[in-house]
């Protein structure tokens, strides 16, 4: 059996973006359950498919996987975006971890209680500007090649895209220093997939404002 | 060149010690250079060997690696701790993953202020009570085996069992209800090197106290 993915999660971009990027980065097309209701989650734990109550979930080749990275990792393995050896993975995983931690600072501030807000959005800033940009900046320029790793397209430069139309999204100044990134968002934005995924009318979800996600919260009860 | 890896972290066991479980189920000597101050850890940083100025960090095979779960995935995969194929692997990083959720929890309680730790600790019982170990006791009753993935030792098991004796820390009769997780305890207990390294003066981390605790915050200054 070999039928499309089906993700499973709220309509909303949360920690089951990444995977829709990668899906849609490597060609493959997937279906999604969204839920929508408390109700449909609910019944998704009763009938087991979730191992620790929790999504994303990703229906793939027979197995019910959860956990953000164990989908991405048999994503990236299955369709050769993972590296063409265990050095290669290293230095994927290295970076992917790397992008993901920044990311989920970023996603953060929108659901962060309002007197914490100024200070972790200006700790983001920060991190952004003076830690994460330029190690890979650095990267880009050690070795003057397209892609981060092995000279080809694997999961982190997919990985390092997302996050980089997220900064620019948050605050679009703090990518003026960075002559290689911008580059490279260009390139990587012009492959096929990766365009057609930015086009309007794609399974790409929005941004959510703090309003959105306060209310799904309510509903949720999380 | 096959040098022993080199560990720097601090001498704790923070975000280091599920690699240094990872090694001692593998049977992998290693070194550690022990960060003791504030400069210690500065100087790694203005030496540009810490890609996202955090540590850990390993020096393997030529690499310095940072993020744990780079180099734990690493590991696994040159120790033949990640399951025989792309299935195998999914199951257990799925497993592992659920684990870190917690363990990430383990880590930082200790730092938390009075009543917010106490707090934390009801609910990582709770968690593991309800959520995890009885996801990972189904797991046993539904194969068998005396492993979690493909009937061999694999890192999701020395996650487990490292879990395990964290959460004893916390509530000594936590296994109670789980006697293939008690089982599986034992079993990876008598390993010989894992025997060895649960044996006073190994490179086990104690618990962490108050006296770890004020040198962790000098350290990163926090």
């Amino acid at each position: 059996m070999s039928g499309k993915p089906v993700l499973h999660y709220f309509n909303a971009r949360g920690r089951m973006e990444c995977i829709r990027w990668l899906l849609a980065a490597a060609g493959v097309e997937f279906e999604e359950k969204l839920i929508q209701s408390p109700e449909d989650l609910e019944k998704l734990k009763k009938d087991g498919n979730l191992m620790f109550d929790q999504v994303p979930m990703v229906e793939i080749d027979g197995m019910k996987l959860a956990q953000t990275r164990a989908i991405l990792n048999y994503i990236a393995t299955k369709y050769d975006l993972y590296g063409k050896d265990m050095k290669e993975r290293a230095l994927i995983d290295m970076y992917s971890e790397g992008i993901l931690d920044l990311t989920e600072m970023i996603i953060q501030l929108v659901i962060c209680p309002p007197d914490q807000r100024e200070a972790k959005t200006a700790l983001a800033k920060d991190r952004t500007k003076n830690r994460y940009l330029p190690a890979f900046e650095k990267v880009l320029k050690s070795h003057g090649q397209d892609y981060l790793v092995g000279n080809r397209l694997t999961r982190v430069d997919i990985h390092l895209l997302e996050l980089l139309l997220y900064v620019e999204e948050f605050d679009a100044s703090l990518l003026t220093s960075f002559p290689l990134l911008k580059a490279f968002k260009s390139r990587i934005s012009s492959l096929p997939n990766v365009k057609k995924f930015l086009q309007p009318g794609s399974q790409r979800k929005p941004a959510m404002d703090a309003k959105q996600i306060e209310e799904a919260r309510k509903v949720f009860k999380f | 060149m096959a040098e022993k890896p080199l560990f720097h972290y601090d001498e704790a066991r923070g975000r280091m010690e599920s690699v240094r479980w990872l090694l001692a189920a593998a049977g992998v000597e290693y070194e550690e250079k022990f960060i003791h101050t504030n400069e210690d850890l500065e100087k790694l940083r203005s030496d540009g060997v810490l890609m996202f100025q955090q540590v850990p960090m390993v020096e393997v095979d030529g690499m310095k690696l940072v993020q744990t779960r780079a180099i734990m995935n690493y590991f696994s995969s040159k120790y033949n701790l990640y399951g025989k194929d792309m299935k195998e692997r999914a199951l257990i990083d799925m497993y592992s993953e659920g684990l870190a959720d917690l363990n990430e929890m383990f880590i930082l309680y200790p730092f938390d202020p009075p009543g917010v730790k106490e707090a934390n600790i009801a609910l990582m019982k709770e968690k593991a009570t309800n959520r995890y170990f009885p996801a990972f006791e189904k797991v046993f009753e539904s194969h068998g085996q005396d492993y979690l993935v493909g009937n061999k030792l694999s890192k999701a098991d020395v996650h487990l069992v490292e879990m395990i004796y964290n959460m004893e820390e916390l509530d000594t009769n936590i296994l109670a209800n789980f006697p293939l997780l008690q089982a599986l305890k034992t079993r990876i207990s008598d390993m010989p090197t894992i025997k060895k390294f649960l044996q006073p003066g190994s490179q086990r981390q104690p618990p962490v106290d108050e006296k770890s605790i004020q040198k962790t915050r000098k350290i990163f200054k926090f």
